[in-house]
Protein backbone atom coordinates (compact mmCIF):
# COMPACT_ATOMS: atom_id res chain seq x y z
CA UNK A 1 0.00 0.00 0.00
CA UNK A 2 1.26 3.10 -0.66
CA UNK A 3 1.41 5.65 1.90
CA UNK A 4 0.87 8.79 0.58
CA UNK A 5 -2.27 9.89 1.37
CA UNK A 6 -3.45 6.82 3.47
CA UNK A 7 -4.76 7.30 6.85
CA UNK A 8 -4.69 4.90 9.82
CA UNK A 9 -7.74 4.39 12.09
CA UNK A 10 -7.64 2.80 15.55
CA UNK A 11 -10.67 1.94 17.65
CA UNK A 12 -9.59 1.14 21.07
CA UNK A 13 -12.39 -0.69 23.45
CA UNK A 14 -12.18 -0.15 27.21
CA UNK A 15 -13.77 -0.33 30.53
CA UNK A 16 -15.33 3.16 30.56
CA UNK A 17 -15.63 3.58 26.72
CA UNK A 18 -15.01 3.74 23.04
CA UNK A 19 -12.05 6.31 21.67
CA UNK A 20 -11.32 6.50 18.06
CA UNK A 21 -8.04 7.64 17.29
CA UNK A 22 -6.57 8.79 13.63
CA UNK A 23 -3.40 9.77 11.48
CA UNK A 24 -1.58 9.99 8.71
CA UNK A 25 0.68 7.76 7.22
CA UNK A 26 3.74 9.55 9.38
CA UNK A 27 1.63 8.41 12.78
CA UNK A 28 2.90 10.93 14.23
CA UNK A 29 0.26 13.73 14.77
CA UNK A 30 -3.13 11.87 16.08
CA UNK A 31 -6.28 12.80 16.65
CA UNK A 32 -8.14 10.97 19.56
CA UNK A 33 -11.98 11.26 19.06
CA UNK A 34 -14.23 9.90 22.01
CA UNK A 35 -15.08 8.80 24.65
CA UNK A 36 -18.35 6.98 22.76
CA UNK A 37 -19.90 5.01 25.02
CA UNK A 38 -18.75 6.53 27.87
CA UNK A 39 -19.02 4.74 31.09
CA UNK A 40 -19.60 1.41 29.31
CA UNK A 41 -17.47 -1.40 28.92
CA UNK A 42 -16.15 -2.03 25.01
CA UNK A 43 -15.02 -5.11 25.06
CA UNK A 44 -14.51 -5.12 21.15
CA UNK A 45 -14.71 -2.75 18.19
CA UNK A 46 -14.12 -3.85 14.34
CA UNK A 47 -14.57 -2.96 11.04
CA UNK A 48 -15.51 -4.20 7.99
CA UNK A 49 -12.84 -5.29 5.12
CA UNK A 50 -15.05 -5.06 2.42
CA UNK A 51 -16.48 -1.53 3.79
CA UNK A 52 -14.08 0.20 6.32
CA UNK A 53 -17.21 2.36 7.54
CA UNK A 54 -18.91 -0.50 8.66
CA UNK A 55 -18.11 -0.69 12.41
CA UNK A 56 -19.17 -3.09 14.62
CA UNK A 57 -19.19 -2.47 18.36
CA UNK A 58 -19.70 -4.95 21.52
CA UNK A 59 -21.25 -2.24 24.53
CA UNK A 60 -21.64 -4.65 27.75
CA UNK A 61 -22.31 -3.21 31.05
CA UNK A 62 -22.78 -5.06 34.54
CA UNK A 63 -26.17 -3.18 35.04
CA UNK A 64 -27.90 -3.12 31.75
CA UNK A 65 -26.06 -6.26 30.00
CA UNK A 66 -25.21 -6.13 26.05
CA UNK A 67 -25.80 -3.67 23.50
CA UNK A 68 -24.35 -3.48 19.79
CA UNK A 69 -23.44 -0.53 18.37
CA UNK A 70 -22.66 -0.16 13.99
CA UNK A 71 -21.54 2.64 12.16
CA UNK A 72 -22.05 3.25 8.77
CA UNK A 73 -19.35 6.83 8.97
CA UNK A 74 -16.80 4.95 9.98
CA UNK A 75 -16.73 5.82 14.19
CA UNK A 76 -18.97 9.48 13.73
CA UNK A 77 -22.44 8.09 14.27
CA UNK A 78 -23.24 4.81 15.81
CA UNK A 79 -26.89 3.06 16.36
CA UNK A 80 -27.82 0.48 18.58
CA UNK A 81 -28.30 -2.94 16.50
CA UNK A 82 -29.61 -6.52 17.70
CA UNK A 83 -28.51 -7.95 20.98
CA UNK A 84 -30.40 -11.10 21.63
CA UNK A 85 -27.83 -13.57 21.85
CA UNK A 86 -30.68 -16.96 22.29
CA UNK A 87 -28.86 -20.03 22.26
CA UNK A 88 -30.22 -22.52 20.26
CA UNK A 89 -32.33 -25.16 21.88
CA UNK A 90 -31.50 -26.10 25.62
CA UNK A 91 -28.52 -24.98 25.92
CA UNK A 92 -27.47 -27.92 29.28
CA UNK A 93 -24.53 -27.17 31.24
CA UNK A 94 -20.49 -26.95 31.48
CA UNK A 95 -17.79 -27.81 34.04
CA UNK A 96 -18.14 -25.27 36.53
CA UNK A 97 -14.50 -24.07 38.04
CA UNK A 98 -15.28 -26.96 40.99
CA UNK A 99 -16.27 -29.16 37.76
CA UNK A 100 -20.11 -29.53 38.60
CA UNK A 101 -22.10 -28.81 36.23
CA UNK A 102 -23.10 -25.38 35.39
CA UNK A 103 -26.24 -23.61 33.05
CA UNK A 104 -24.61 -21.73 29.95
CA UNK A 105 -25.38 -18.31 30.49
CA UNK A 106 -24.95 -15.54 28.04
CA UNK A 107 -23.10 -12.73 29.47
CA UNK A 108 -21.23 -10.54 26.86
CA UNK A 109 -19.78 -10.64 23.37
CA UNK A 110 -16.43 -10.19 23.45
CA UNK A 111 -14.84 -10.42 19.78
CA UNK A 112 -16.73 -9.61 16.66
CA UNK A 113 -15.27 -10.17 13.26
CA UNK A 114 -16.49 -9.10 10.17
CA UNK A 115 -16.83 -11.12 7.08
CA UNK A 116 -14.11 -10.55 4.75
CA UNK A 117 -16.63 -9.69 1.83
CA UNK A 118 -19.85 -8.75 2.68
CA UNK A 119 -20.05 -5.13 5.46
CA UNK A 120 -23.74 -7.04 6.52
CA UNK A 121 -22.08 -10.54 7.82
CA UNK A 122 -20.44 -10.62 11.31
CA UNK A 123 -19.59 -13.26 13.29
CA UNK A 124 -19.72 -12.54 17.14
CA UNK A 125 -17.78 -14.88 20.31
CA UNK A 126 -19.72 -15.00 23.58
CA UNK A 127 -19.39 -15.33 27.11
CA UNK A 128 -20.39 -18.42 27.71
CA UNK A 129 -18.44 -19.81 24.75
CA UNK A 130 -20.90 -19.62 21.68
CA UNK A 131 -20.08 -18.39 18.23
CA UNK A 132 -23.23 -16.54 16.54
CA UNK A 133 -23.51 -15.48 12.99
CA UNK A 134 -25.54 -12.28 11.45
CA UNK A 135 -26.14 -11.27 8.13
CA UNK A 136 -28.24 -8.54 8.41
CA UNK A 137 -25.98 -6.23 9.59
CA UNK A 138 -26.12 -7.00 13.30
CA UNK A 139 -29.87 -6.96 13.63
CA UNK A 140 -30.32 -10.52 14.53
CA UNK A 141 -28.36 -12.90 15.78
CA UNK A 142 -28.49 -16.46 14.98
CA UNK A 143 -25.70 -19.39 17.10
CA UNK A 144 -23.76 -21.67 14.64
CA UNK A 145 -24.57 -24.42 17.78
CA UNK A 146 -22.61 -27.53 16.34
CA UNK A 147 -19.77 -25.61 18.10
CA UNK A 148 -21.46 -25.63 21.87
CA UNK A 149 -22.47 -28.74 21.36
CA UNK A 150 -19.56 -30.27 20.57
CA UNK A 151 -18.86 -34.17 22.48
CA UNK A 152 -16.76 -32.33 24.46
CA UNK A 153 -19.00 -29.30 25.24
CA UNK A 154 -20.15 -30.78 28.79
CA UNK A 155 -16.70 -30.24 29.98
CA UNK A 156 -15.42 -27.16 29.26
CA UNK A 157 -14.81 -25.06 31.55
CA UNK A 158 -13.97 -21.28 32.08
CA UNK A 159 -11.10 -19.53 32.45
CA UNK A 160 -10.07 -16.81 35.57
CA UNK A 161 -12.02 -14.49 32.83
CA UNK A 162 -15.08 -16.29 32.07
CA UNK A 163 -15.77 -18.49 29.72
CA UNK A 164 -15.40 -16.93 26.67
CA UNK A 165 -14.97 -17.29 22.68
CA UNK A 166 -12.12 -14.51 22.37
CA UNK A 167 -10.27 -15.17 19.21
CA UNK A 168 -11.87 -15.91 15.77
CA UNK A 169 -10.24 -16.72 12.12
CA UNK A 170 -11.65 -16.52 8.58
CA UNK A 171 -9.67 -18.02 6.23
CA UNK A 172 -9.55 -15.42 3.85
CA UNK A 173 -9.16 -18.87 0.98
CA UNK A 174 -11.75 -20.75 2.26
CA UNK A 175 -14.37 -18.75 4.13
CA UNK A 176 -15.93 -21.90 5.45
CA UNK A 177 -12.73 -22.38 7.19
CA UNK A 178 -12.55 -21.03 10.27
CA UNK A 179 -10.81 -20.90 13.68
CA UNK A 180 -11.68 -19.71 16.58
CA UNK A 181 -10.90 -19.98 20.63
CA UNK A 182 -12.12 -20.31 23.84
CA UNK A 183 -10.57 -20.01 27.54
CA UNK A 184 -10.54 -22.49 28.64
CA UNK A 185 -11.84 -25.41 26.26
CA UNK A 186 -8.68 -24.34 23.46
CA UNK A 187 -8.66 -24.41 19.85
CA UNK A 188 -11.79 -25.58 17.30
CA UNK A 189 -11.81 -25.40 13.94
CA UNK A 190 -14.42 -25.61 11.50
CA UNK A 191 -14.14 -26.80 7.82
CA UNK A 192 -17.69 -26.53 6.13
CA UNK A 193 -18.96 -22.89 7.87
CA UNK A 194 -19.19 -23.96 11.32
CA UNK A 195 -22.07 -26.60 11.17
CA UNK A 196 -19.22 -29.18 12.73
CA UNK A 197 -16.13 -28.29 14.37
CA UNK A 198 -13.20 -30.50 15.64
CA UNK A 199 -11.12 -29.39 18.75
CA UNK A 200 -7.13 -28.36 17.60
CA UNK A 201 -5.50 -29.04 20.69
CA UNK A 202 -2.78 -31.38 19.29
CA UNK A 203 0.27 -30.74 21.29
CA UNK A 204 -0.47 -28.12 23.51
CA UNK A 205 0.57 -28.95 27.07
CA UNK A 206 -0.92 -27.54 30.13
CA UNK A 207 -0.03 -28.54 33.21
CA UNK A 208 -3.01 -26.81 35.13
CA UNK A 209 -5.60 -29.48 33.82
CA UNK A 210 -5.17 -32.83 35.13
CA UNK A 211 -4.13 -34.21 31.65
CA UNK A 212 -2.11 -32.03 30.45
CA UNK A 213 -2.05 -33.38 26.85
CA UNK A 214 -6.24 -33.49 27.25
CA UNK A 215 -7.87 -32.89 23.74
CA UNK A 216 -10.22 -30.14 25.60
CA UNK A 217 -9.28 -27.85 28.10
CA UNK A 218 -6.70 -25.78 27.68
CA UNK A 219 -6.46 -22.05 28.27
CA UNK A 220 -6.03 -20.49 24.91
CA UNK A 221 -5.47 -16.87 24.91
CA UNK A 222 -5.27 -15.81 21.60
CA UNK A 223 -4.69 -16.82 18.13
CA UNK A 224 -3.21 -14.79 14.80
CA UNK A 225 -2.28 -15.70 11.52
CA UNK A 226 -1.19 -14.22 8.50
CA UNK A 227 -3.92 -13.80 5.60
CA UNK A 228 -1.28 -15.07 2.55
CA UNK A 229 -0.57 -18.43 4.91
CA UNK A 230 -4.08 -19.28 6.77
CA UNK A 231 -2.08 -22.71 7.97
CA UNK A 232 0.40 -21.37 9.72
CA UNK A 233 -0.97 -20.32 13.14
CA UNK A 234 0.46 -18.76 16.11
CA UNK A 235 -0.98 -18.72 19.18
CA UNK A 236 -0.39 -17.41 22.92
CA UNK A 237 -1.66 -20.05 25.12
CA UNK A 238 -1.66 -19.22 29.15
CA UNK A 239 1.78 -20.40 29.31
CA UNK A 240 3.59 -21.31 26.00
CA UNK A 241 3.98 -19.20 22.67
CA UNK A 242 2.78 -21.98 19.95
CA UNK A 243 3.11 -22.32 16.23
CA UNK A 244 1.08 -24.77 13.73
CA UNK A 245 1.99 -25.16 10.38
CA UNK A 246 -1.36 -27.24 9.04
CA UNK A 247 -4.28 -25.55 10.44
CA UNK A 248 -4.10 -26.66 14.02
CA UNK A 249 -3.95 -30.07 13.45
CA UNK A 250 -0.79 -29.96 15.08
CA UNK A 251 1.20 -27.45 17.38
CA UNK A 252 4.88 -26.88 18.76
CA UNK A 253 6.86 -24.84 21.10
CA UNK A 254 8.19 -22.17 19.60
CA UNK A 255 8.91 -19.88 22.92
CA UNK A 256 12.73 -20.21 22.69
CA UNK A 257 14.53 -17.26 24.25
CA UNK A 258 11.63 -15.35 25.60
CA UNK A 259 11.98 -14.49 29.19
CA UNK A 260 8.93 -15.69 30.36
CA UNK A 261 6.04 -17.38 28.17
CA UNK A 262 3.25 -16.20 29.57
CA UNK A 263 1.12 -13.54 27.85
CA UNK A 264 -1.86 -12.31 26.35
CA UNK A 265 -1.64 -10.91 23.07
CA UNK A 266 0.25 -12.18 19.77
CA UNK A 267 0.26 -10.66 16.32
CA UNK A 268 1.85 -11.44 12.64
CA UNK A 269 3.75 -8.48 11.04
CA UNK A 270 1.43 -6.97 7.58
CA UNK A 271 4.49 -8.03 5.18
CA UNK A 272 6.67 -10.57 6.98
CA UNK A 273 4.92 -13.83 7.60
CA UNK A 274 7.62 -14.82 9.82
CA UNK A 275 7.83 -11.71 11.98
CA UNK A 276 5.87 -12.10 15.29
CA UNK A 277 4.90 -9.56 18.11
CA UNK A 278 4.33 -10.68 21.51
CA UNK A 279 4.25 -9.26 24.88
CA UNK A 280 5.12 -11.45 27.93
CA UNK A 281 3.76 -11.24 31.03
CA UNK A 282 5.46 -11.91 34.30
CA UNK A 283 2.94 -15.21 35.62
CA UNK A 284 -0.80 -15.89 35.59
CA UNK A 285 -0.77 -14.72 39.27
CA UNK A 286 1.24 -11.22 38.87
CA UNK A 287 -0.37 -10.04 35.29
CA UNK A 288 2.27 -7.06 34.66
CA UNK A 289 5.00 -7.02 32.76
CA UNK A 290 8.61 -8.50 34.37
CA UNK A 291 11.08 -6.40 35.90
CA UNK A 292 8.95 -3.13 35.23
CA UNK A 293 9.95 -2.53 32.00
CA UNK A 294 7.34 -2.55 29.06
CA UNK A 295 8.92 -4.33 26.15
CA UNK A 296 7.43 -6.23 22.70
CA UNK A 297 8.93 -9.03 21.58
CA UNK A 298 9.71 -9.85 18.42
CA UNK A 299 11.13 -12.90 16.35
CA UNK A 300 11.44 -12.78 12.69
CA UNK A 301 11.97 -16.52 12.38
CA UNK A 302 8.55 -17.47 12.89
CA UNK A 303 9.32 -17.80 17.14
CA UNK A 304 12.15 -19.27 19.26
CA UNK A 305 14.40 -16.43 18.29
CA UNK A 306 13.17 -13.27 20.45
CA UNK A 307 14.03 -9.83 20.96
CA UNK A 308 13.46 -7.19 23.11
CA UNK A 309 11.89 -4.11 21.70
CA UNK A 310 11.60 -1.07 24.10
CA UNK A 311 12.72 1.82 22.73
CA UNK A 312 10.48 4.42 23.65
CA UNK A 313 8.67 1.86 26.23
CA UNK A 314 8.91 2.67 29.70
CA UNK A 315 12.42 0.84 31.49
CA UNK A 316 11.35 1.03 34.88
CA UNK A 317 8.72 1.19 37.16
CA UNK A 318 5.87 -0.32 34.55
CA UNK A 319 3.53 -2.39 36.22
CA UNK A 320 1.05 -2.86 32.82
CA UNK A 321 -0.71 -6.00 31.39
CA UNK A 322 -1.90 -6.14 27.94
CA UNK A 323 -4.88 -7.72 26.90
CA UNK A 324 -5.18 -10.81 24.17
CA UNK A 325 -7.20 -8.06 21.68
CA UNK A 326 -5.30 -5.05 22.49
CA UNK A 327 -2.90 -5.32 19.99
CA UNK A 328 -2.92 -4.78 16.13
CA UNK A 329 -1.25 -4.29 13.00
CA UNK A 330 -1.69 -1.96 10.08
CA UNK A 331 -0.73 -2.39 6.58
CA UNK A 332 1.47 0.46 5.75
CA UNK A 333 4.87 -0.31 3.68
CA UNK A 334 6.23 0.69 6.57
CA UNK A 335 4.21 -1.75 9.17
CA UNK A 336 2.70 -0.09 12.38
CA UNK A 337 2.03 -2.04 15.31
CA UNK A 338 0.19 -1.01 17.93
CA UNK A 339 -0.93 -2.10 21.65
CA UNK A 340 -3.18 -0.91 24.83
CA UNK A 341 -2.17 -1.33 28.75
CA UNK A 342 -4.56 -2.10 31.24
CA UNK A 343 -2.76 1.55 32.34
CA UNK A 344 -4.92 3.18 29.53
CA UNK A 345 -1.73 3.72 27.17
CA UNK A 346 -1.78 3.21 23.62
CA UNK A 347 1.58 2.62 21.90
CA UNK A 348 2.39 3.01 18.55
CA UNK A 349 5.79 1.76 16.32
CA UNK A 350 5.54 3.15 12.87
CA UNK A 351 8.59 0.68 11.86
CA UNK A 352 7.80 -2.83 12.92
CA UNK A 353 8.29 -2.60 16.79
CA UNK A 354 12.21 -0.73 16.50
CA UNK A 355 10.85 2.48 17.84
CA UNK A 356 7.67 3.42 20.37
CA UNK A 357 6.11 5.82 21.13
CA UNK A 358 2.77 6.92 23.30
CA UNK A 359 -0.30 7.91 21.19
CA UNK A 360 -1.99 9.06 24.54
CA UNK A 361 -1.57 8.00 27.92
CA UNK A 362 -4.72 8.28 29.94
CA UNK A 363 -7.32 5.96 28.86
CA UNK A 364 -9.37 4.03 30.53
CA UNK A 365 -8.03 0.55 31.05
CA UNK A 366 -7.98 -0.47 27.24
CA UNK A 367 -9.52 -3.72 26.53
CA UNK A 368 -9.17 -4.24 22.73
CA UNK A 369 -7.00 -2.53 19.58
CA UNK A 370 -8.27 -2.91 16.07
CA UNK A 371 -6.67 -0.61 13.34
CA UNK A 372 -7.94 0.47 9.91
CA UNK A 373 -5.49 1.13 6.74
CA UNK A 374 -7.26 3.64 4.55
CA UNK A 375 -6.45 4.14 0.76
CA UNK B 1 -52.88 4.55 31.36
CA UNK B 2 -50.19 6.70 31.84
CA UNK B 3 -47.51 5.65 33.70
CA UNK B 4 -44.43 8.02 34.37
CA UNK B 5 -41.26 5.99 34.10
CA UNK B 6 -38.03 7.08 35.83
CA UNK B 7 -34.88 5.65 33.77
CA UNK B 8 -31.21 5.63 35.22
CA UNK B 9 -28.71 7.59 33.33
CA UNK B 10 -27.38 5.33 30.67
CA UNK B 11 -30.67 3.94 29.27
CA UNK B 12 -31.65 7.22 28.56
CA UNK B 13 -28.42 8.70 26.75
CA UNK B 14 -29.01 5.11 25.41
CA UNK B 15 -32.38 5.83 24.04
CA UNK B 16 -31.82 9.38 23.90
CA UNK B 17 -34.81 10.33 26.18
CA UNK B 18 -34.50 13.71 27.48
CA UNK B 19 -35.19 14.67 31.04
CA UNK B 20 -35.56 12.22 34.03
CA UNK B 21 -38.78 10.62 32.74
CA UNK B 22 -40.56 9.33 30.17
CA UNK B 23 -44.61 8.71 29.77
CA UNK B 24 -46.43 5.34 28.65
CA UNK B 25 -49.56 4.71 27.49
CA UNK B 26 -49.75 0.96 28.87
CA UNK B 27 -52.45 -1.11 28.21
CA UNK B 28 -54.75 -2.89 30.42
CA UNK B 29 -53.86 -3.02 34.68
CA UNK B 30 -50.41 -1.40 35.06
CA UNK B 31 -47.50 -3.57 36.43
CA UNK B 32 -44.18 -4.14 35.87
CA UNK B 33 -44.33 -7.03 33.12
CA UNK B 34 -46.54 -4.25 31.38
CA UNK B 35 -44.54 -1.36 31.76
CA UNK B 36 -41.66 -2.92 30.75
CA UNK B 37 -43.24 -4.66 27.37
CA UNK B 38 -44.38 -1.22 26.78
CA UNK B 39 -41.37 0.90 27.38
CA UNK B 40 -39.41 -2.17 25.08
CA UNK B 41 -42.21 -1.32 22.29
CA UNK B 42 -41.45 2.14 22.78
CA UNK B 43 -37.81 2.00 22.70
CA UNK B 44 -36.75 -1.21 20.77
CA UNK B 45 -32.99 0.11 21.91
CA UNK B 46 -33.69 -0.85 25.50
CA UNK B 47 -34.78 -4.18 25.40
CA UNK B 48 -32.73 -6.53 27.42
CA UNK B 49 -31.29 -3.66 29.80
CA UNK B 50 -33.65 -3.97 32.01
CA UNK B 51 -34.74 -7.86 32.05
CA UNK B 52 -33.26 -10.65 30.70
CA UNK B 53 -34.74 -11.52 27.04
CA UNK B 54 -34.71 -15.14 27.28
CA UNK B 55 -35.67 -15.19 30.87
CA UNK B 56 -37.22 -11.65 31.13
CA UNK B 57 -36.10 -11.85 34.82
CA UNK B 58 -35.06 -8.20 36.27
CA UNK B 59 -31.37 -7.59 35.96
CA UNK B 60 -29.69 -8.34 39.24
CA UNK B 61 -28.22 -4.82 40.12
CA UNK B 62 -30.93 -2.68 38.72
CA UNK B 63 -34.16 -2.27 41.98
CA UNK B 64 -37.66 -1.34 40.62
CA UNK B 65 -38.84 1.82 43.39
CA UNK B 66 -42.48 2.53 43.39
CA UNK B 67 -43.45 5.51 45.89
CA UNK B 68 -40.67 5.31 48.31
CA UNK B 69 -41.06 1.16 48.05
CA UNK B 70 -39.06 -1.26 46.87
CA UNK B 71 -41.01 -3.39 45.04
CA UNK B 72 -38.52 -5.38 43.16
CA UNK B 73 -38.93 -8.60 44.55
CA UNK B 74 -42.69 -8.15 44.00
CA UNK B 75 -44.67 -10.47 41.30
CA UNK B 76 -43.91 -8.84 37.61
CA UNK B 77 -47.66 -9.21 37.22
CA UNK B 78 -48.67 -7.72 40.46
CA UNK B 79 -50.80 -4.26 40.11
CA UNK B 80 -48.56 -1.21 40.42
CA UNK B 81 -49.86 0.89 43.66
CA UNK B 82 -52.36 3.77 42.65
CA UNK B 83 -50.00 6.48 43.52
CA UNK B 84 -48.17 5.16 40.08
CA UNK B 85 -51.04 4.07 38.26
CA UNK B 86 -52.83 7.61 39.01
CA UNK B 87 -49.98 9.46 37.53
CA UNK B 88 -48.82 11.03 40.60
CA UNK B 89 -45.44 9.44 41.48
CA UNK B 90 -43.43 7.97 38.81
CA UNK B 91 -42.00 4.04 38.74
CA UNK B 92 -38.40 4.41 39.27
CA UNK B 93 -35.19 2.23 37.42
CA UNK B 94 -32.34 2.50 39.54
CA UNK B 95 -29.30 1.21 39.18
CA UNK B 96 -28.19 -0.70 41.99
CA UNK B 97 -24.95 0.59 43.81
CA UNK B 98 -22.40 -2.06 43.06
CA UNK B 99 -18.89 -0.38 43.04
CA UNK B 100 -16.26 -2.81 41.79
CA UNK B 101 -18.16 -5.43 40.27
CA UNK B 102 -16.47 -4.93 36.32
CA UNK B 103 -13.33 -5.63 38.55
CA UNK B 104 -14.11 -9.05 39.65
CA UNK B 105 -15.09 -10.24 36.35
CA UNK B 106 -11.48 -9.06 35.25
CA UNK B 107 -10.69 -10.96 32.03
Amino acid sequence: MTANGSQVRLLVGTRKGAFILTADAARKKWEIAGPHFPGWEIYHIKGSPADPNRLYASQSSGWFGQIMQRSDDGGKTWAPVGNNFAYDGVPGTHQWYDGTPHPWEFKRVWHLEPSLTNPDEVYAGIEDAALFHSTDGGQNWAELSGLRTHTTGSAWAPGAGGMCLHTILIDPTDPKRIVIAISAAGAFRTDDGGTTWKPINRGLHSQHIPDPTAEVGHCVHHIAAHPSRPGVLFMQKHWDVMRSDDAGDNWHEVSGNLPTDFGFVIDVHAHEPETLYVVPIKSDSEHFVPDGKLRVFRSRSGGNDWEPLGKGLPDRNCYVNVLRDAMAVDRLDSCGVYFGTSGGQVYVSPDSGDNWNAIVRDLPPVLSVEVQTLA
Amino acid sequence: MLIRVELPAHLRTLAHIEGREVVLEVPGTPTIATVIDTLEAAYPMLRGTVRDQATRERRAFLRFFAYQQDISLDSPNAPLPSAIVNGNEPLIILGAVAGGIVMIAGI
